[in-house]
């Protein structure tokens, strides 16, 4: 069993094909949509949690690849700029995954990008503005 | 025990002996008062956290011809400056915004750019855009100027904060159930998280609870440079209720600190936005406690767990000025994670950095050691508990 967190890009063409069902009939995986948006070009992104058989999962990869769904691991995505950030821990208690947590004793706030599930709350309250998402 | 003259020569000499504000406590839990009072010459104490009432004046230089900008306006970046003062001395405060930031129009308001980022840029080396107006005089003639300024071309350029380094400060928590946006951070509905704002057993204040070391004329770490205590804060208050060890347990004393800009690195003063509050500057302060007695080192040992503050309710109780405390935590509760109040655990989150409070007193540390910061006699007290000096509310009164 494999559990990955992926950003899909639609195309514009692909914007109205049922392709999560097809995730689910055809390579039996579990789904859950973290975050789904169209954007002002009509391209849809969405954000997906994916469970299943590793084979199945690999299968899966090269049907959206060849549907033409650009495909990217959610880390890639959610940045925390190392330079901007100041350490002061007011994202931890906001994180709903506990992505954020202050290790004990540098009383640093580390961030583990493969918990974060691009809910985006730490964006906007972190006072200099260190976390950053990029779809 | 020792003064500071003593201390200062043996500075030069290269025997002080110096530890951190953190490390002070273990060496008293390992050798005791009196021991460690014979050995260790200066604490050093480390805060990094927003400080609202913060800013930056300038004296840009005589234009050709020249311009009053006094009784003008003037913008930096587009973040308006006060213009006041003389021909070319202008005040910058870390929360003002530029006349067309949508503010709090769509809520909760981003602020995303203020005068804390333009301070910040500064010190980075940055050049930032002036634009003024003037009225014209005869011996001002020019109305309009608009320039690039670098901070190295600036006569002058002083932070001067006229409120910094809180002695301790509230815990805020949501009692209502919509989130609400605060200077102290947003808070989740329901108790759903509990923000302090302080660096306990580190911050400056808290380790010299009574200013017996620290008072005007006091040599500071400030925004990484060198600064002076000028005067003490405003809204200082020393007669907040105090624990048994002397130690505040609600907001008490402040300072007023001033230093060269200069000097100062953008790691130290850095512009922070709290969404749906307004901008403010994040601000790098450290104050060496010299240890001239037994007592002093007494107070200078205090803990996290020695050090207490008031929840208080931000959804209600704090903007409605209804006193009163939801219950009262220590700083090793609040570092530790979670907080319980009403039978809930609440997640804490600190808005002050303890790990550049951290640094900002090992920094010390070593310039001491090394020779390159002496300490300094203060040439006045701050406001002590007996003078009786406190913090009021506003009296309003009708205007006839």
């Amino acid at each position: 069993m494999v559990t990955k967190r992926i950003v899909l890009h639609f195309p514009r063409r692909l914007v109205d094909q049922p392709i999560v069902y097809k995730l689910v009939k055809e390579y039996d995986l579990r789904f859950n949509i973290l975050k789904a948006s169209v954007t002002p070009q009509e391209e849809g992104l969405m954000v997906l949690e994916l469970s299943g058989k590793k084979e199945s999962f690999e299968e899966a990869m090269k049907y959206l690849a060849s549907c033409g769904v650009n495909v990217q691991p959610l880390s890639q995505d959610v940045i925390r700029n190392e330079d901007k950030c100041t350490n002061c821990g007011v994202c931890v208690p906001i994180c709903p995954v506990s992505a954020l947590v202050v290790d004990p004793k540098t009383r640093k706030v580390v961030f583990d990008n493969k918990k974060c599930i691009a809910c985006e709350l730490c964006v906007k309250i972190c006072p200099p503005r260190a976390m950053e998402v990029r779809f | 025990m020792r003064t500071i003259k003593e201390i200062n020569e043996k500075i030069k000499k290269g025997e002080v002996v110096v530890v951190t504000a953190e490390e002070v406590i273990d060496l008293v839990k390992e050798k005791g008062i009196k021991k460690v009072a014979t050995e260790v010459d200066v604490v050093t104490t480390g805060t990094f956290g927003p400080m609202c009432s913060s800013g930056a004046y300038f004296n840009i230089g005589h234009s050709k011809p020249r311009i009053k900008i006094g009784g003008g306006t003037c913008n930096i970046n587009d973040v308006p400056c006060y213009t006041g003062f003389a021909a070319v001395d202008i005040y910058l405060g870390a929360t003002a915004v530029p006349d067309d930031d949508p503010r709090n129009k769509v809520f909760p308001g981003e602020f995303k750019y203020g005068g804390a980022h333009v301070i910040h840029e500064l010190v980075a080396g940055k050049d930032v855009r002036l634009d003024a107006t003037a009225y014209g005089t005869d011996c001002y003639p020019r109305k309009k100027l608009e320039t690039l300024l670098n901070i190295k071309d600036l006569n002058e350029a002083v932070l001067f904060n006229i409120r910094n380094c809180y002695q301790n400060y509230n815990v805020a928590v949501n009692l209502s159930d919509k989130a609400i946006y605060t200077y102290m951070g947003m808070l989740k509905p329901n108790l759903g998280n509990a923000n302090y704002c302080s660096a306990g057993q580190l911050s400056p204040l808290l380790k010299d609870p009574y200013y017996k070391t620290i008072g005007i004329g006091t040599k500071i770490f400030l925004g990484g440079g060198i600064g002076y205590v000028a005067w003490h804060g405003t809204q200082h208050n020393p007669l907040a209720a105090r624990k048994e060890n002397g130690i505040p347990q609600a907001p008490a004393g402040t300072l007023a600190v001033i230093g060269d800009l200069k000097g100062m690195k953008q790691e130290w003063l850095v512009g922070v936005s709290m969404l749906g509050y307004g901008v403010s500057l994040a601000v790098g302060i450290g104050v060496p406690i010299p240890i001239l007695n037994e007592d002093i080192l007494k107070y200078a040992s205090a803990k996290d767990e020695d050090i207490y503050a008031q929840v208080v309710d931000y959804s209600n109780n704090y903007p409605q000025v209804i006193s009163g405390s939801l219950a009262e935590v220590n700083y090793a509760q609040l570092k530790s994670g979670k907080i319980n109040l009403r039978s809930k655990d609440v997640p804490t989150g600190n808005l002050s950095s303890y790990s550049k409070a951290r640094k900002i007193a090992e920094s010390l540390k070593e310039w001491i050691k090394k020779g390159e910061f002496s300490l300094t006699e203060a040439v006045a007290p701050l406001p002590q508990v007996e003078s009786g000096y406190t913090c009021k509310l506003l009296k309003e009164r009708p205007v006839v």
